[in-house]
């Protein structure tokens, strides 16, 4: 407790990786909830130690990919109702997931816990930039009221730039 | 041309692999209303002496209540009672309802597993415990969680089924919005699908334990939720608890955490 600030953790986190789970990387973190219902995000520091796997190279793949598509990318339901996910389609699943990560962030307080359920619809839009664009409807599930509540979020993504929501 | 029409049909028919009884049926995937309710049928067939169905109410579309009554005999035994899909779109649980149905007639063939509980006791389990909501859930809305009931006043649909109940109704928890999740309704068993549930209990005068299946988190969770107040049995409760959890997770490392519903799931910050 910091009075007249908020509270803050100090947490000590073991990232796995999503695709390869035997790896882990460690990691901690500071973040500072900020006391008052003015809705701000939590501050939050991180430090990875270790080293994260290079994907240098299926990071190429998929960016040649969708900019060589000849017609922009639309998916909806993904994972599916039975939870399953088209290999294609999993890089745009796991970029929604990163994206959700801003979105919850910046949505979060200490009674929140939101997980990313379903991409509800995906858009590629095609730039004149080097960026590749996606629009995603993602529905974002609240453990504590149970609350599905959908939101839209536009990513922008380069192999070396890495992800950044725009919107 | 009939000919190829007839060769269209066929295809069809064993595409969608009709099961013909329960040991051809695919317990590995999802199934539909209408599957589970056959399925349920073809167990009482394969299994009569054993297994029978009861109707015990309808839900607010009319769409019937059904539990399977799992005895070996005598009258009005002692029982234990089991529902899955009381949340529609939790269809993890409903799955394992249909399967728990299959496991139990094998138990009993076996004589191992739950066979001597079915001995002394009667066990009554109801897979499709919001059918409203399941089917609205393969038609419409994934995500649908509540039942589909229209209460006057308000354009939202749906009461929160799960807290619904008489205990502690209205209280921290849940909500008096109708548009929400957790909406517990206008009145305590304002919902035929709760209602149905505590008559059958009633009636019955003689369940000994009442278990209920979410997929939510890995938690074996024991009363209460609206008191911190203990449970009289509180400690006997916790012990079985503790051995229901080991071995669970003496199968395959499965960890689930154990405690009463208000100290437990508190931990997420609850209301």
């Amino acid at each position: 407790d910091i009075d007249d600030v908020g509270h803050k953790y100090y947490l000590e986190l073991e990232l796995e990786d999503v695709l390869d789970k035997d790896r882990t990387v460690s990691c901690t973190a500071e973040v500072l909830y900020h006391l008052g219902s003015r809705a701000s995000a939590p501050d939050v520091q991180v430090t990875v130690q270790g080293e994260l796997r290079s994907t240098e190279e299926a990071d190429k793949e998929f960016y040649n990919r969708m900019r060589s598509l000849e017609k922009e990318l639309v998916a909806e339901n993904i994972p599916d109702s039975h939870g399953n996910i088209p290999p294609e389609l999993e890089p745009i699943h796991l970029l929604a997931w990163v994206a959700s990560g801003y979105v919850i962030w910046q949505n979060s307080t200490e009674n929140t816990k939101f997980h990313l359920a379903q991409v509800k619809h995906v858009k590629q839009v095609k730039r004149s930039d080097e960026d590749l664009q996606f629009d995603y409807v993602v529905l974002l599930h609240e453990m504590v009221s149970q609350e599905v509540l959908p939101w839209e979020v536009t990513v922008l993504w380069h192999p070396q730039r890495g992800a950044r929501v725009s919107r | 041309q009939a000919l190829l029409d007839e060769e269209q049909t066929e295809m069809l028919r064993s595409s969608r692999q009709l099961p013909l009884d329960t040991n051809t049926f695919n317990y590995e995937s999802y199934h539909t209303i209408d599957e589970i309710y056959n399925f349920m049928d073809m167990l009482v067939a394969e299994n009569p002496n054993l297994v029978s169905k009861l109707e015990i109410g309808r839900s607010t579309e009319n769409r019937p209540l059904y539990v399977l009554k799992f005895s070996t005999g005598g009258t009005n035994r002692p029982a234990i009672w089991i529902d899955t899909g009381i949340h529609s779109r939790e269809w993890v649980t409903q799955a394992s309802g249909v399967w728990f149905a299959k496991k139990i007639v094998e138990d009993h063939a076996n004589n191992e597993g739950v066979a001597s509980i079915l001995e002394t006791m009667d066990i009554f389990l109801e897979i499709v415990t919001n059918p409203d909501g399941f089917a609205f859930t393969h038609t419409t809305n994934r995500l649908w969680r509540k039942t589909r009931s229209k209460h006057s006043g308000s354009i939202c649909v749906g009461v929160d089924p799960n807290r619904n109940w008489d205990a502690g109704f209205g209280e921290a928890g849940a909500s008096g919005n109708p548009c929400t999740e957790t909406y517990h309704g206008p009145y305590a068993n304002s919902e035929p699908e709760v209602k149905s549930i505590v008559d059958f209990v009633k009636s019955h005068g003689n369940i000994k334990a009442f278990i209920s299946i979410h997929s939510y988190s890995q938690l074996l969770l024991y009363p209460y939720g609206y008191t911190e107040t203990p449970v009289p049995d509180q400690q006997e409760l916790h012990k079985v608890s503790a051995k229901a959890v080991a071995a669970l997770s003496s199968l395959y490392g499965t960890k689930y955490k154990y405690g009463s519903i208000i100290t437990t799931i508190c931990e997420y910050g609850g209301n």
